[in-house]
């Protein structure tokens, strides 16, 4: 009988999944994912957690939720740190800890831990743990590890490329249409997710709008912006989002920028708070920030989205002479 | 050169006279007050974390008094704390205010750093004036932190309420005036003597309950609204998870040579959270446990809105209050949080823990009979 492996769609899974799916079905093991972010799985997922979690996390514990009854194993890393000196996020440090008490009668979890925060040299035997819970054979899971990474550079270089992996599945990339780009910046859970972000990305995109994210960046160019700051950064997506904030800040080739945060976001606030301090000294460049949380309204946020896009278009065409505080 | 620093309950003592050793002319900011929180609310980010609005209001008011550098620790994440310096540091120049910022950050290897920010704050090269001033200030500390034990032990059994906060308000007060290692140190132990020597009801019920939670708001007075001096004179007394002097010693000394003081507590933490996650998750749960081990009646946890390490604790605490059978509330601060709202929750939950005794005592005498 094949193993069957549940893997949440939240938080990691919109920079990873491909890498996971493949590996685990080389082993021999069926995958099976949560369904797409919808209302019942924010619901139950808000009920099943700590009032004081922020809207991600509340959602993956629904994806959790989502897979409980489907799958013998579900896949919950505990993801300390991925590069060196760099952390995730407490959450995601905890995360393994905080779903299992959380939801009760919980099939077993793969909760192996990453932790590149040392040295790389503990890679292998991550790996073989993951691998181990299908297969005992090493060679096999070097193997199945060897072809997902080759899936997962195809997907990052789709991303690169502008397709949007948007509750992970990759859409087409679209011709320029329009004469505006906006960076939509924000963790890749939140801009990525449909329900969560209320189908931000989509709406821009039907407005004629260019979009840059910060998974299109060249990472080389990212880090070399973050390595300018004072202090090291010491939260992974907080290097990419800061780099790439300075990158498109200096470069000037966007018109605007819109961050998507979540409300309570530890990383967020001080991120947002030292973008917005960049964007509006250094680069007069517009900047909106929309943070949601689960009570979050629809016509809210597209009214704040249209004003924004508007305010953007009078300014190109009256040649940028509108005060940037919007 | 004029020094000041961020306040943490009594840490402010002890950094005083550290300061003072090295003959720098400092600046003390004034205990932490509603205008010191509406200062630091309205000039930092929306959602960032208590002590950091605090820190900022602390900031303001000494650059009233004429400070112009800044002492502050650090870390190196995952929890926002690391990130501190920085953001302060950005939002005190965009008022204006050029601050030169004196950082120890734990030192990563890199102890050049971290012994130049030694040198440059002592004004002194020669090891022996900075490890004696070093020595005083961490002794002050721990006298200190026996002063608070004092208190916190006289606070339910003293028999005339109030008298304890009497000679403790008193030393706050005196302890601004006085200046240097000898002076301080004699207050304290004068202080302590004071109110060890306070009169006692030998006939009240104590209670005991343990406080958890991120180190800040346990510490500092203001933000977590007195619960030592709330729950003190409700007849409980209490043991805080975390000490400021302890936390010196773990940061700053054992850490960097992997030492460490908390191994009984990350043993007892393990079969819930199996790493450090940042801040002092670790710690809530690895205390709430030896302290429902030792027999404590409840255990208290406080933390500033948006924690994020101490939101892992949360979830996870349910499970340990169950296990270990021992009443546990949370308690969430911000600049919102309403006195009124926070004391009735106080109030409910002593109340549940003394019905509680006296259930399972009647329980026990049953049972001899």
């Amino acid at each position: 009988m094949t193993v069957k492996i549940g893997i949440p769609r939240g938080l990691w899974f919109y920079d990873y999944y491909p890498l996971w799916k493949t590996f685990y079905e080389e082993l021999g093991a069926e995958v099976v994912l949560s369904n797409p972010t919808n209302k019942q799985i924010l619901d139950t997922g808000v009920k099943n957690t700590v009032d004081e979690a922020c809207l991600p996390v509340k959602i993956f514990h629904g994806h959790v939720f989502d897979l409980k009854d489907k799958v013998d194993y579900i896949f919950v890393p505990k993801m300390m740190s991925v590069y060196k000196r760099e952390y995730i996020c407490p959450k995601f440090c905890g995360l393994p800890e905080m779903v299992n008490h959380s939801i009760k009668d919980l099939p077993p979890l793969i909760d192996t831990e990453i932790n590149f925060n040392k040295s790389r040299n503990s890679l292998k035997k991550t790996i073989y743990n993951f691998g181990s819970y299908v297969t005992k054979n090493p060679i096999k899971i070097k193997r199945a590890y060897e072809k997902a990474l080759k899936e997962y550079e195809v997907y990052k270089s789709e991303i690169k490329e502008g397709s949007f992996p948007i509750d992970g599945q990759l859409n087409s990339k679209e011709k320029k249409q329009s004469d505006i780009t906006i960076a939509v910046m924000g963790h890749s859970y939140n801009i990525y997710d449909k329900y969560g972000s209320m189908g931000l990305i989509n709406k821009l995109k039907e407005n004629g709008i260019n979009i840059v994210t910060p998974e299109m960046m060249d990472y080389k160019v990212v880090n070399q912006h973050a390595s300018t700051l004072e202090k090291k950064m010491f939260w992974s997506y907080g290097r990419k989002l800061l780099g790439t904030a300075m990158y498109l800040i200096e470069e000037k080739n966007i018109d605007g920028m819109v961050y998507l945060s979540s409300f309570g976001c530890g990383i967020d606030s001080i991120i947002v708070d030292l973008i917005e301090r960049k964007a509006r000294k250094k680069g007069r460049l517009p900047f909106l920030l929309i943070t949601v949380d689960e009570h979050t309204g629809e016509a809210g946020v597209n009214t704040r989205l249209e004003a924004f896009t508007d305010m953007l278009e009078w300014r190109k065409r009256n040649e940028g002479n509108l005060s940037t505080h919007g | 050169m004029k020094v000041t620093f961020p306040h943490m309950g009594n840490q402010y003592v002890a950094t005083k006279t550290l300061l003072e050793e090295f003959g720098l002319e400092i600046a003390v900011p004034p205990q932490c007050s509603n205008d010191t929180l509406s200062i630091g609310t309205q000039y930092s980010p929306e959602s960032i974390c208590l002590p950091l609005k605090v820190n900022i209001g602390n900031f303001m008011e000494t650059i009233k008094q004429g400070a112009d550098t800044i002492v502050f620790s650090g870390s190196c994440g995952p929890c926002r704390f690391g990130y501190y310096s920085i953001l302060e540091k950005e939002i005190l120049k965009e008022l204006g205010h050029e601050m030169e910022v004196i950082l120890f950050d734990p030192p990563q290897g890199d102890y050049k750093t971290f012994i130049n920010s030694i040198f440059k704050l002592a004004q002194t090269k020669n090891p022996i004036k900075i490890l004696n001033a070093l020595s005083r200030a961490v002794r002050i500390l721990y006298q200190v932190d026996a002063l608070d034990d004092a208190a916190l032990y006289k606070r339910p059994r003293q028999k005339q309420m109030g008298e304890v906060d009497l000679y403790y308000d008193e030393f706050h007060k005196e302890v601004r005036k006085v200046r240097g290692y000898r002076e301080t140190s004699q207050l304290i132990e004068k202080t302590r003597k004071q109110i060890l020597a306070i009169e006692e009801d030998p006939n009240r019920e104590v209670l005991k309950v343990g406080i958890v939670g991120e180190i800040y708001t346990i510490l500092e007075p203001f933000v977590n609204l007195n619960v030592d001096k709330k729950l003190g004179e409700m007849g409980v007394e209490i043991e805080r998870s975390l000490k400021i002097s302890h936390w010196l010693t773990e940061h700053l000394f054992l850490s960097p040579l992997k030492l460490t003081m908390e191994g009984k507590t990350r043993k007892a933490a393990k079969p819930y959270l199996k790493t450090m996650i940042g801040g002092h998750a670790r710690e809530t749960i690895g205390h709430s446990i030896r302290y429902a081990e030792r027999g404590f009646d409840g255990v208290i946890q406080i933390y500033p809105l948006t924690c994020m390490p101490e939101i892992v604790a949360q979830s996870i605490m349910p499970t340990v209050e169950k296990d270990y059978n021992i009443p546990y509330l949370c308690l969430i601060v911000d600049e919102m949080t309403g006195e009124a709202g926070y004391t009735t929750r106080l109030e409910a939950f002593i109340d549940l823990l003394r019905r509680r005794k006296e259930k399972q005592e009647n329980a026990e005498l049953l049972l001899r009979y």
